[in-house]
C-alpha cells in the first residue's frame, strides 16, 4: 500500500506531460496524492497542510527545465522541499566546549532514550575519541538504572551510579561533579520517560535543565510515532530549549513521517537515526534518504533525475525500469551503469543517494570498488560478444580466457565481474520486492544483524 | 471460566468512588483535548465542509484515511437528510458510529482455570509496554484470586529480566528466569513446567521487543509459541499483542505481521494517558478479527482497564464523562 506513491504520481504526472509549466490546475491531483502519502506516513495533519501549501506555491510557475518532464519537475519540488525542511540546521554536535560536555536526553516512555544513551557513548568514544560518562536519572521505571549501567559496561563508558531513592537533580549534580573530577569529555544524562500531559514531570525536567545547563538537550522520538508527535514535540520544546532530535527504531518499516512533524515543530536539527537494538545502531541523519522514505519512493526517482541530467535520457529510463522491475539486468546494463557511475563522480556519490540499511555506511560499500576498477570492468564487458553480454551464463572457461586477454587482465577479474553482476542482479530483484534494505543485505562485506 | 473483567471492575470502583474507571479513562484521554471538535455545527448539514472538519479530527486521532472515510460515510447514512441541531449531536453521532465499529472487538480476557497454567504470551515491538502490561496483568489477576507466575522471556535487552523481576516483587509473584542470552523458548518452556508443578493458574510470559519486519526475530517468536505448546497443545492460550497508542499507522502493519506469525488472540493498547487517541484501533477493527482486551493508562500496576467500546468511542469523540 505504501509503495504506491511513486506509481500514483507517475500516472498523475503523466497527464502533465507536454506542458511547459506547472500550474495550479495541472498539479491539483498530484498535490492531493502527496497529502495522502504524507498522512499515510504519519506526518501530523497541521504539518501536512503547511507543507503542501508551500509545495504548491513553489511548484506553480516553476520553470520546467529541458531535462525534466513537468511531472518529474513536480516530484523534484516536493522532494527538495521535504529534504530541505528535514535537513535545515543539521550540524552535528559541538564538542569543543569546556569538558564535560553534558548531553541531556528526554522523551516519551519507551522511545529509546536509555538505549540511545549507550549508543551515543559508543559513538562518541569511537568516532570522536572522547571518554564518556553515563548517568541515569530514571528513578521511576523498574531496573532502568541497571539497564543503563549494563550498557555502560558494554561500551566501556564510565558509570556514575545512582539509586531509585535519589532525586534526579541530585544525581545530575553529582554526575557533573564526578565527570569534572574524572575529566570525562562527555557526560550523557538519561531521564525517565514522561508524557506531554505530565506537568509535574515536565516541570522536573525544566528545573533540571536550568540547574545543569547541558550543552546539548536532545529529544528522543520513535520513528513510528503518530499524529500526536506534533503535540509531544511542542510540549518538550516548550519545556526545554532543545538543541536536537534523535529518531529511533528507523530500522523498522515505518515511513517515519514523525520526522517531519518534529522537525517542523521544534525547529531543531535531526542529528541521528537509531537503526537497531544493538549499540552500534546509530547513524548520522541523511535528509535526502528520509525524504524519499517518507514519500515512499526509494531513491530511484532522484537517481533517475540526476542520471538524466548527465547521460542520455533514454538509457536512464531503461535502467530505471530495469532497476524497478529487477528483470533482465544483463552485462550491458551493468556497463551502462558503471559508465554512469564514472560520469556521476564515482560510486560514492551514487551510494550517498541510496537509503542504506542500518549499520551500512556508503564508504564501506564504495571501498569495494574504486574508479580504476570501474574502468577495468567496463573494458572487460567491452571485450565480450553481444551475446555474452546478454546471456552471461554461456561464458565458460575458454570464453573467460579470451575476454580477459582482450581486456588485458587476468581470468580471476572476469570471475569477479561475473560474480558481482550476479549479486547485483539479485539485489535488483530484491529491491523491487522488498525495498533497498533487503536488497543490500545480500552484498558481501556488509554487517547483517 | 471466569471473566476477569467483572471482578476487576468491582475492585476498582471501590477505590475510585466517583464514576469508576471509565470516567477516569475519559478524563485521562480528554486531558489531551479529546477530539477537540471546533464547533459551530448547529443548523448545518453534514456537508463537505463539515465532513472535512470531522475528517481532520479523525486523522489527528490516528484513525487513518480509509477508516476516516468509512466513519464519515456511516455518519452520513445515520444522519440521513436531517440537519444538525448541535455540536453535541455531532459528537454523539460520531461516538455511536465508532462504538458500532468497535463493539464486536470488545471481548474481555477470560482465564480458563482448568488449563493450569493458562499461558499468556505477551508480544510486540520494542518499548510498546509489554513488560509493564505483564506487571499490571499480574496485579489484576492476583487481586482476582488467581495464582500467577511470570516468565522472563526477554533474554536480550539489558536488564529486561531484572525489570520483570521487579514487577514480580511488587506483586509478590514468582518469576522464572535464566541468564541473559538464554533461549527464550527454553525459558518459557521451563516456566510452563514450573507453573504446572506448582499448580499456578496463570503464567504470564514476557518476550523481547521486536520490529515486525525482522524475519529472524519473528521466526524466533514462532518457535516460542511452538515450544510453549509442548506441554499443553492449547498453550499459549492467549497471544496478546501490545500496541503503543503514541505510534501511528505502523501499528496496523504490526498487528498484521504479528498475527501472521503467531495468530494473535488479543490486543492491548498502552499509554492512552499520554494524549494520543489510539484511533488506529478503529482501522484495525475492520481489518483483523482479534479482540481488544485492555487499555493502559499509566505506569503503575493499577493503571489498566478493560477495553470498553462505548467508553473508548466516547473518549475518541471527545465526549465528557457522563
Ligand atoms: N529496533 C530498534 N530498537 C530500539 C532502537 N532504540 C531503542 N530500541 C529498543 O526500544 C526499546 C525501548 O528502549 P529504551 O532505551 O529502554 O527506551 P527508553 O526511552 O529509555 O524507555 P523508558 O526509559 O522506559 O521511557 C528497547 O527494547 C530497545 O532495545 C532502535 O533504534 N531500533
Ligand atoms: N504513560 C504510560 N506509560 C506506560 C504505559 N505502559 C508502559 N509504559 C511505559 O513505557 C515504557 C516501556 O514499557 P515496557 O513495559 O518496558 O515496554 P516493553 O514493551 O516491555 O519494552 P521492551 O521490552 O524494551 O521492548 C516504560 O517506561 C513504561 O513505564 C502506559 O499505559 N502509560
Ligand atoms: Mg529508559
Ligand atoms: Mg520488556
Amino acid at each position: 500500500m505504501f509503495d504506491n506513491l511513486s506509481d500514483r504520481l507517475k500516472t498523475v504526472t503523466e497527464r502533465m506531460r507536454g506542458r511547459g509549466r506547472l500550474t495550479e490546475d495541472n498539479i491539483t491531483d498530484a498535490v492531493r496524492d502527496v497529502r495522502r502519502a504524507l498522512l499515510e506516513a504519519d506526518v501530523a495533519l497541521p504539518v501536512v497542510r503547511g507543507f503542501v501549501d508551500r509545495v504548491r506555491e513553489r511548484a506553480v510557475g516553476a520553470e520546467v527545465t529541458r531535462s525534466l518532464s513537468p511531472g518529474q519537475a513536480f516530484i523534484k519540488v516536493i522532494h527538495d522541499e521535504l529534504a530541505g525542511v528535514l535537513g535545515a540546521g543539521a550540524t552535528g554536535f559541538e564538542l569543543r566546549h569546556q569538558p564535560p560536555v553534558v548531553i541531556l536526553l528526554a522523551g516519551l516512555q519507551g522511545a529509546g532514550k536509555t538505549t540511545t544513551a549507550g549508543k551515543l557513548a559508543l559513538y562518541l568514544k569511537e568516532r570522536a575519541g572522547r571518554s564518556v560518562m553515563l548517568a541515569s536519572l530514571d528513578t521511576r521505571r523498574p531496573a532502568a538504572i541497571l539497564q543503563l549501567q549494563q550498557l555502560a559496561e558494554r561500551v566501556g563508558a564510565v558509570w556514575h551510579p545512582s539509586t531509585a531513592d535519589d532525586a534526579p537533580l541530585d544525581i545530575a549534580r553529582a554526575a557533573v561533579d564526578a565527570a569534572r573530577r574524572s575529566q570525562a569529555g562527555v557526560l550523557v544524562l538519561d531521564t525517565a520517560g514522561r508524557t506531554r500531559l505530565d506537568e509535574e514531570l515536565l516541570a522536573e525536567l525544566k528545573v533540571l535543565h536550568t540547574e545543569i545547563q547541558p550543552q546539548e538537550t536532545l529529544f528522543v522520538v520513535d520513528s513510528m510515532a503518530g499524529q500526536d508527535a506534533v503535540n509531544v514535540a511542542a510540549a518538550f520544546g516548550e519545556t526545554l530549549p532543545l538543541t536536537g532530535v534523535i529518531l529511533t527504531k528507523a530500522d523498522g518499516d515505518a515511513r517515519g513521517g514523525a520526522a517531519l512533524s518534529v522537525k517542523t515543530v521544534t525547529g531543531q536539527p535531526i542529528l541521528f537515526l537509531g537503526t537497531g537494538e544493538e549499540l552500534s545502531g546509530l547513524e548520522v541523519f541523511h535528509p535526502e534518504r528520509m525524504a524519499s522514505r517518507i514519500l515512499g519512493m526509494g531513491d530511484v526517482l532522484s537517481l533517475v533525475e540526476e542520471v538524466e541530467q548527465k547521460v542520455d535520457r533514454k538509457q536512464a529510463e531503461k535502467l530505471a525500469r530495469k532497476v524497478q522491475k529487477g528483470k533482465g539486468f544483463d552485462l550491458e546494463d551493468l556497463r551502462d551503469q558503471l559508465e554512469q557511475m564514472m560520469n556521476l563522480g564515482g560510486l560514492e556519490s551514487l551510494l550517498d543517494k541510496l537509503p542504506l540499511p542500518g549499520g551500512v555506511n556508503s564508504n564501506q560499500l564504495a571501498g569495494q570498488v574504486d574508479d580504476k576498477s570501474l574502468r577495468r570492468q567496463v573494458a572487460l564487458i567491452n571485450s565480450m560478444t553481444p551475446r555474452e553480454r546478454r546471456f552471461p551464463k554461456i561464458i565458460n572457461g575458454s570464453r573467460k580466457r579470451r575476454i580477459a586477454a582482450g581486456a588485458g587482465v587476468a581470468v580471476p577479474e572476469v570471475n569477479r565481474l561475473l560474480k558481482q553482476h550476479t549479486q547485483m542482479q539479485k539485489m535488483m530483484k530484491r529491491m523491487s520486492k522488498g525495498g533497498m534494505k533487503r536488497a543490500l543485505r545480500g552484498l558481501p562485506g556488509l554487517p547483517g544483524r | 471460566m471466569f471473566s476477569i473483567t467483572m471482578r476487576a471492575m468491582s475492585d476498582r470502583d471501590e477505590q475510585k468512588p466517583r464514576g469508576g474507571f471509565f470516567k477516569r479513562l475519559r478524563e485521562r484521554m480528554n486531558r489531551g483535548r479529546g477530539l477537540g471538535l471546533t464547533l459551530g455545527f448547529a443548523g448545518r448539514k453534514l456537508d463537505d465542509e463539515l465532513a472535512e472538519e470531522l475528517e481532520t479530527q479523525l486523522l489527528m486521532a490516528d484513525v487513518g484515511l480509509d477508516a476516516a472515510d468509512r466513519i464519515l460515510a456511516a455518519m452520513r447514512k445515520k444522519l440521513g437528510k436531517a440537519a444538525i441541531d448541535s455540536d453535541d449531536q455531532v459528537r454523539a453521532l460520531l461516538r455511536d458510529v465508532l462504538a458500532d465499529m468497535l463493539r464486536d472487538h470488545a471481548q474481555p480476557l477470560t482465564v480458563d482455570t482448568s488449563a493450569r497454567p493458562y499461558v499468556i504470551l505477551v508480544v510486540g515491538v520494542n518499548g510498546s509496554g509489554k513488560t509493564t502490561t505483564i506487571g499490571k496483568l499480574a496485579r489484576r489477576l492476583k487481586d482476582q484470586g488467581y495464582s500467577v507466575m511470570l516468565a522472563a522471556g526477554d533474554t536480550y535487552r539489558a536488564a529486561a529480566i531484572e525489570q520483570l523481576q521487579a514487577w514480580g516483587e511488587r506483586n509478590d509473584v514468582p518469576v522464572v528466569a535464566q541468564q541473559p542470552g538464554a533461549d527464550p523458548a527454553a525459558v518459557i518452556y521451563d516456566a510452563c513446567e514450573a507453573a504446572r508443578a506448582r499448580g499456578a493458574d496463570v503464567l504470564l510470559a514476557d518476550t523481547a521487543g521486536r520490529l515486525q519486519n525482522k524475519a529472524g526475530l519473528m521466526a524466533e517468536l514462532e518457535k516460542v509459541v511452538r515450544i510453549a505448546g509442548k506441554l499443553d497443545p492449547a498453550a499459549p492460550h492467549e497471544k496478546m499483542l501490545v500496541l503503543d497508542s503514541s505510534l501511528g499507522q505502523n501499528a496496523i502493519s504490526q498487528a498484521v505481521e504479528f498475527h501472521n506469525a503467531v495468530g494473535l488472540t488479543g490486543i492491548t493498547m498502552t499509554k492512552l494517558d499520554g494524549g494520543a487517541k489510539g484511533g488506529v484501533l478503529v482501522a484495525l477493527a475492520a481489518q483483523l478479527d482479534v479482540p481488544f482486551r485492555f487499555i493502559g493508562v499509566g505506569e503503575q500496576a493499577e493503571d489498566m482497564d478493560v477495553f470498553d467500546a462505548d467508553a473508548f468511542a466516547a473518549a475518541l469523540a471527545g465526549i465528557e464523562s457522563a
